[in-house]
């Protein structure tokens, strides 16, 4: 996937947790916690999903990557660069 | 073999499925009842619609918050905030002989009418206020304070405590006379800060959307599945028989069945399992009117009611306790509902009052019928003292008692809000095995709803 492709996924992502949040102008370079009002739970949740999705193992200590969608990004690029979009 | 296999199809067990199930796991969801719910249940009598259980959601928060336990529980699940079609409440009151204290979802008009009734109080009410939005949820031995003594050290008129304590109490207190302080804030936070609300279509609406969602994703859903016995071997939890004499195998256990109830499916002796088990159960009388109740001046949501200075919540030596009641009327919320009818049908008048379990228990069948024509009675000539008398407009009646809610929950006592002892972090004596629910901590349709998904998510979502 390229870091387009990915930020598609995160997109999706938050979309899917999320519902009622519009996500249309989401800054990349703010956090999550401070645009969406994310808790641990949610950020628990999107490295649940990318598990699921793509079977990738995020260990906890790296959690704070993905502290907004800049830094979520370039994290997962290196793991995901492989993987197909699905 | 199924990875989780859950005991109860209530909002706690039904959440925690969700969650487990959208994570693939293969999970199955155990209901002794013939219906879903367990304690938030619904039931039709001769053509009409009832709920069991509660009045309202509490912690309602308006569309588009995303704090708080409302928003925390729809990203959780994945539901869109509309998908609930929760209405607010018009406005509610806490009455007592010469005073009545109003309330709606905005935290100020009860600060006013504080103000109002107590105006000496005005400075010590806003020190609670401060206490309250500062607890921590976590802190097990804050959670255990006794909250009159904390009360007793802020609010200086007792009478305020009464009307204060009346309510929470009443929406969640499994404890006799006292109450835990972190039960006390988490009650105060969810009525008086946050607030409540009600789909027009009750309750089964919620519930319908988690059954949905949960089949939707694989979960399977066995009703009139009552589990005779968890099977134990070397310290885990392998699998479950049900009543019916079927074997099921599963990873692990999420019981929302009550600590004292799971411990006996164990096999664990338990001499002390009836004090453990709580002892605060009801009856409630329901009128269906002929009218909506405020043509006849009714207009409030819930009016908390004690008809003394003193209120007691315990369980009575009498049959019921009549001296404190909830009055609700399901069609005094706020429907908005475009292109459909936003009114229930009939007016509704539903009267809670304190009920012992055991007397109602130990009646045989004609006794228990003339009683329950008895109490309807009573319990609504104590009820119109603080609300308008729809005596004359009543059309049909029902009751439920303790024995109505055991049928529903298969809690021991017919005990509402469960045990009054709680196990927050969900664990038990065996490391597969964890309960969810009312004994795990949180009340409510909100805070069932959040038990099953953070047990879910603390113990049950990992890898093997």
């Amino acid at each position: 996937m390229t870091p387009v492709e990915i930020r598609d996924v995160v997109l999706n992502i938050l979309d899917e947790i999320a519902p009622d949040d519009d996500l249309t102008d989401i800054k990349d370079d703010v956090a999550f916690r401070d645009q969406l009002e994310m808790d641990s739970m949610d950020f628990l949740d999107i490295v649940m999903e990318l598990r699921k999705r793509y079977r990738i193992q995020i260990p906890e200590e790296d959690y704070p990557q993905l502290a907004s969608m800049e830094s979520t990004v370039t994290y997962l690029e290196p793991l995901l660069k492989d993987t197909a979009k699905v | 073999m199924y990875d989780t296999i859950i005991i109860g199809a209530g909002m706690s067990g039904l959440a925690a499925g969700i969650r487990l199930a959208h994570y693939n796991q293969r999970v199955c969801v155990l209901e002794r009842h013939y219906t879903i719910g367990g304690l938030n249940s619904f039931y039709r009598l001769r053509g009409r619609d009832y709920d069991v259980g509660l009045h309202a959601l509490t912690n309602f928060t308006p569309k588009g918050t995303r704090k708080g336990p409302l928003a925390r529980l729809l990203r959780q699940l994945r539901f869109r905030w509309d998908e609930f079609k929760l209405a607010p409440q018009i406005e509610s009151a806490i009455a007592f002989p010469d005073v009545r204290l109003r309330f709606g979802n905005e935290i100020e008009l009860l600060i006013s009418e504080v103000e109002r009734a107590f105006p000496h109080q005005r400075d010590e009410f806003q020190r609670l206020l401060s206490k309250i939005v500062e607890y921590d949820d976590l802190d097990q031995d804050l959670y255990e304070q006794s909250t009159r003594e904390i009360l007793r050290e802020t609010i200086t008129d007792p009478l305020l405590t009464e009307m204060i304590l009346c309510p929470l109490m009443w929406y969640g207190n499994a404890r006799q006379n006292d109450m835990d302080f972190g039960q006390f804030c988490i009650m105060f936070r969810s009525i008086f800060l946050e607030g409540l609300a009600r789909p027009l279509a009750g309750v089964r609406l919620i519930l319908k959307n988690l059954v949905r969602r949960f089949r939707g994703l694989g979960g399977e859903l066995k009703l009139r599945s009552g589990v005779r016995e968890i099977h134990v071997e070397d310290g885990r939890a392998t699998g479950v028989t049900l009543e019916s004499g079927e074997d099921l195998s599963g990873r692990q256990v999420l019981s929302s069945a009550g600590w004292v109830e799971t411990m006996r499916l164990c096999g664990e002796p338990s001499p002390v399992a009836n004090q453990a088990a709580g002892r605060m159960s009801f009856v409630e009388s329901i009128s269906v009117l002929n009218c909506q109740p405020q043509e006849i001046g009714h207009n409030q949501t819930i009016v908390f009611y004690n008809d003394s200075d003193t209120f007691h919540w315990q369980q009575p030596a009498t049959t019921c306790d009549l001296r404190t009641g909830v009055i609700c009327s399901p069609n005094n919320f706020d429907y908005v509902e475009p292109d459909v009818k936003s009114k229930l049908p009939d007016g509704v008048m539903r009267i809670t009052s304190i009920a012992n379990f055991d007397r109602w228990s130990e009646m045989d069948e004609e006794d228990y019928q003339l009683q329950k024509l008895q109490w309807y009675d009573r319990a609504v000539a104590s009820a119109v003292r603080f609300c308008a008398d729809f005596r004359g407009h009543v059309i049909e009646t029902d009751m439920f008692t303790p024995k109505t809610i055991t049928r529903f929950t298969s809690h021991d006592n017919g005990a509402v809000y469960g045990a009054p002892n709680k196990r927050l972090d969900g664990r038990t004596h065996l490391k597969n095995l964890f309960i969810c629910g009312t004994d795990q901590g949180f009340v409510g349709i909100v805070g069932a709803i959040l038990s099953g998904i953070s047990m879910a998510n603390q113990h049950l979502l990992g890898e093997e």
